[in-house]
């Protein structure tokens, strides 16, 4: 288990003052004008070294994405954009930093500015968190007023403006580049890349979007050494993560560990174990509604991360984990979520503006016993089709957990179809 | 609830909050105040967006009013006919299904005598179900205007219910004892606040 002084939110439960007397107490904006001068090269080379995979789901390196910025501003000034237009069904980290930890998502942020050569960071939330919102730009102005942000950041001479925008309740806008065109004021419909951001972002300039918990784990990074990072976790699965925990278990919570902690290490030290005991649990979906789910037996064993997630065919994604006890009509669960793909699609690509509604019909049938195996092979494929085939990934996470439900339950799906028992609704 | 006014302007501090979030953008791009100016402008006509307000935005941005009334109809949190005092979206995604969203949404119908998307007689409550919210270690949980009530079970959602109707301010957040997302009764990590968390939690109860 993760020792507390390995922790780097330390305020994840808004215990103390989130604001910037506590923050300076947890060692916040210590300094920071020194982390500044390590200078630009040395900041990506230490996030890079730390093993710092994003965040957001993606899991690709920070570091990495940090250095496809252009080496020289030229006449299109950069820009670093945060996504916390936390969404994913399961997900609710990235409000726990807003509202408890903001300095820390502060400070990163004028670091990674810094390492970019940009002046301004804008933070895109989710309309719905309002009150985190609220905490965030309390925070903000707080920063302002004590000179740590704004013409002359931290005394380093670097003019950094932090803004924020809040989105109006669009799932999809959490794509990077959905977030980009709903930020310059249109609908969030994803953009075909290339260009990448990194050379026509926002307002047609360089730009970097990072998730909020990526940025906010930066200055801490810093400040220990990229070693201390890297030594948690294993290898290109660095660090400690923030994860949720929710669903049938007797305590859900959010926490952070160590990357890699054995998922049933998780559920059972923080969350109070499963409902009615480990041989209770069903299945799980571990990082986030668009990743396939797990089987009780893989759940026993699996580790954590990225890596070991996507051995099992499922995915880290957001850490999310989303805990099924045997009571659960599973099939009504995955049913659930692609009615939420239906209703989040943007609508821009054929495959998944009809797939995901027709994917979604097809699970109803499915749900009620009203298929026949065939259409479950038919589903099946429909899904292939969907996966794949659109510009952003939103057609892949519709299809990815009925394949999931497909790999694990088919029997279960069959048996629905020929009149089987439903399992009583979940409570 | 408001009925469909025939104009529309910013009252004078609306207008300054808008221009403060225009000047929040790079010069000549404007347009990307559309999204926070509409949110200015539904808050201002009592939650949702008349045709004139929006028209009104699109002339204060100098953006065609097709392209605004495309943003307003795109995301899902801009309401183009009247709500009443107080919007309920409960959520219904899988945490908070799988924590028992049915029962609270069968309290809202029960208890307020509406079914979901309607709006009750007397203008007090709309009620809508929700996509996923983003407080799913909190589930189940519902938005009433801008609070998220958390945890809730059928008795805890008739009684916020209660205290709305009867003009009380209810509790925020969660309704266990509960502070935030930490687990309920004890901390397992940083359980040097474990102390705090108990006096945390027991001021909210007295609250």
């Amino acid at each position: 288990m993760l020792k507390d002084s390995d922790r780097i939110f330390t305020n994840i439960y808004g215990l103390e003052d989130p604001f910037l007397g506590g923050a300076r107490k947890r060692g916040d904006w210590d300094n920071t004008k020194k982390l500044i001068e390590l200078g630009r090269e040395t900041i990506i080379e230490q996030v890079k070294g730390s093993g710092l995979r994003g965040r957001g789901g993606a899991g690709f390196s920070t570091g990495m994405k940090w250095s496809f910025m252009p080496k020289e501003v030229g006449e299109r000034p950069h820009y670093l954009v945060i996504n916390a237009d936390e969404g994913e069904p399961g997900t609710c980290k990235d409000r726990e930093i807003m509202r408890n930890d903001p300095h820390k998502l502060i400070e990163g942020a004028l670091i990674a500015c810094f390492a970019m050569q940009a002046h301004a960071a804008y933070c895109y939330v989710r309309g719905e968190f309002y009150r985190e919102t609220e905490a965030l730009q309390r925070a903000v102005d707080e920063a302002y007023e004590n000179g740590l942000i704004g013409d002359n950041a931290c005394g380093t001479g670097w003019k950094f403006d932090f803004y924020i925008h809040r989105g109006m309740g669009a799932y999809i806008c959490g794509e990077e580049s959905a977030l980009i065109e709903s930020l310059e004021g249109k609908k969030g419909q994803p953009r075909l890349k290339p260009p990448f951001p990194a050379n026509v972002g926002v307002w047609g300039c360089p730009t970097t979007v990072n998730n909020v918990e990526s940025i906010a784990v930066v200055p801490e990074i810093l400040r220990r050494g990229p070693e201390w990072f890297a030594g948690l976790g294993r290898e290109n699965n660095t660090g400690t993560k923030l994860f949720n925990i929710s669903g049938h278990v007797n305590k859900p919570c959010t926490v952070e560990e160590e990357m890699g902690i054995p998922l049933k290490e998780l559920i059972e030290k923080h969350a109070g174990g499963v409902r009615g005991g480990w041989d209770n649990l069903l299945a799980v979906i571990p990082g986030g509604a668009s990743v396939p789910l797990l089987t009780q037996d893989t759940c026993s064993t699996v580790l954590m991360d990225f890596d070991s997630l996507k051995e099992q065919k499922s995915g880290l994604g957001t850490a999310a984990v989303m805990v099924m006890d045997k009571s659960t009509d599973v099939i009504r669960a995955i049913t659930r979520l692609s009615r939420f793909y239906m209703h989040e699609s943007c609508g821009q690509c054929t495959p998944c503006r009809e797939g995901s509604g027709w994917m979604w019909r097809m699970m109803e049938r499915i749900c009620a016993g009203d298929a026949t195996p065939a259409e479950i092979d038919l589903l099946a494929e429909v899904t292939k089709q969907v996966e794949g085939h659109t510009i952003c990934a939103l057609g892949d996470a519709a299809a990815w957990p009925i394949q999931g439900l497909i790999r694990h339950f088919r029997p279960l799906m069959e048996e629905r179809g020929a009149g089987g028992q439903q399992p009583a609704a979940a409570e | 609830m408001s009925d469909a006014p025939e104009t529309f302007a910013f009252t004078s501090e609306n207008k300054a909050k808008a221009d403060a979030v225009i000047a929040k953008y790079p010069e000549g791009r404007q347009r990307s105040a559309v999204m926070p100016l509409l949110d200015i402008a539904q808050r201002q006509s009592g939650g949702w967006l008349p045709m004139p307000a929006i028209e009104y935005v699109a002339d204060y941005l100098d953006m065609p009013a097709i392209r605004v009334l495309e943003v307003a109809t795109f995301y899902t949190m801009y309401n183009l006919k009247p709500i009443g005092k107080h919007f309920v979206q409960v959520c219904t995604n899988l945490p908070c299904w799988l924590n028992g969203s049915d029962n609270i949404m069968h309290a809202c119908h029960s208890h307020l005598g509406i079914k979901t998307g309607e709006t009750t007689e007397d203008g007090e409550f709309t009620l809508v179900e929700a996509e996923c919210l983003g407080a799913c270690v909190n589930a189940p949980m519902m938005q009433i205007n801008d609070d998220y009530y958390e945890d809730l079970d059928s008795d805890a959602t008739k009684q916020i219910l209660d205290d709305l109707r009867a003009g009380k301010q209810p509790k925020t957040g969660s309704q266990l004892e509960r502070y935030t997302c930490e687990p309920l009764g004890g901390l397992t990590s940083l359980t040097h606040q474990e102390e705090l968390r108990a006096q945390k939690v027991s001021e909210k109860g007295d609250n």
